[in-house]
């Protein structure tokens, strides 16, 4: 079935994503992509935490994400992949062709970052890559829960 | 030793629920602070868990095993510099035995909020 979420959500794994969207799904996998996080033991076991034994976690940075996305797309199991920012997703879908789509989850309040959605706080900068994102071809839109509607980019930068 | 104080960390309002609950049967104020993740990245939730914390020691309870929630408290714990214990599952039965038996460390009371609050899970059957 391969990766059904690409998502960008600075809490990475925690309620919404697990149950949220892991429940409808499915889920059987989740790749966390962070080059800080893949090399913590202690973060890993952290975030390991909010997940049930049923669900694998891989820990990987950008360059080891982009080598294995093949092998995930490929999988028979349901994946969500999660990145914590926007520059981590520009990153990856640079090197990644195989990236064709990415949710903006939740991108919170910070100093420089403007209100765009309830969940979706950002920078003028920041903005602007998620529209380069999508002009390069990546489906870029808004949700945070399967529920709501899905914000095209166009609508929140 | 300074006054150990309870910080309860949860989703939406729980928090603060729970914290009117403890006021309603213990009259007791002031000895637990609420913080709820909404509209909170991880940066801005750390921050409201220094400003609750002060100086500690403190015992943080948060409501789910995982998640924002208790990312954001158990790296605060590790890195705050306070005295600092986390318990998950925060329940109101550990919250009333906490409020009334704070003159121990964190640790100790992590470990008296886990048992009074797991006593207080029960099936009663008819």
């Amino acid at each position: 079935m391969s990766l059904a979420l690409y998502r960008i959500d600075d809490r990475l794994i925690h309620g919404q994503v697990v149950v949220g969207w892991g429940q409808p799904l499915d889920v059987s996998f989740i790749v966390l992509v962070d080059d800080e996080v893949s090399s913590s033991d202690w973060e890993q076991d952290l975030y390991r935490m909010g997940v049930p034994p049923q669900i694998e976690v891989i820990f990987a940075s950008v360059e080891q994400a982009a080598a294995q996305l093949p092998t995930w797309e490929a999988d028979a199991r349901v994946g969500i992949l999660l990145v914590g920012d926007i520059d981590t997703a520009v990153a990856l879908a640079g090197c990644a062709p195989q990236v064709k789509r990415f949710n903006v989850g939740g991108v919170h309040h910070r100093t420089g970052r403007t209100e765009r959605l309830r969940f979706v706080y950002l920078t003028d900068d920041e903005a602007a890559k998620l529209r380069q994102l999508a002009a390069n071809g990546v489906d870029v839109t808004a949700q945070d829960v399967p529920t709501a509607r899905a914000v095209p980019v166009g609508e929140f930068t | 030793m300074s006054e150990l104080r309870g910080v309860i960390v949860s989703h939406a309002a729980v928090a603060q629920a729970l914290v009117t609950a403890v006021t309603a049967i213990t009259g007791i104020e002031g000895v637990l602070t609420p913080i709820s993740n909404e509209g909170c990245g991880t940066e801005a939730l750390g921050e409201r868990l220094r400003q609750a914390v002060g100086a500690g020691p403190a015992v943080l309870f948060v409501d789910l095993p995982g998640g924002s929630c208790f990312t954001s408290s158990a790296r605060y714990a590790k890195q705050g510099g306070a005295e600092i214990a986390v318990v998950t599952g925060v329940n109101l039965a550990m919250l009333l035995d906490f409020v009334f038996n704070r003159d121990i460390t964190p640790a100790e009371a992590a470990r008296r909020a886990v048992d009074a609050g797991g006593k207080a899970i029960r099936v009663t059957s008819s």
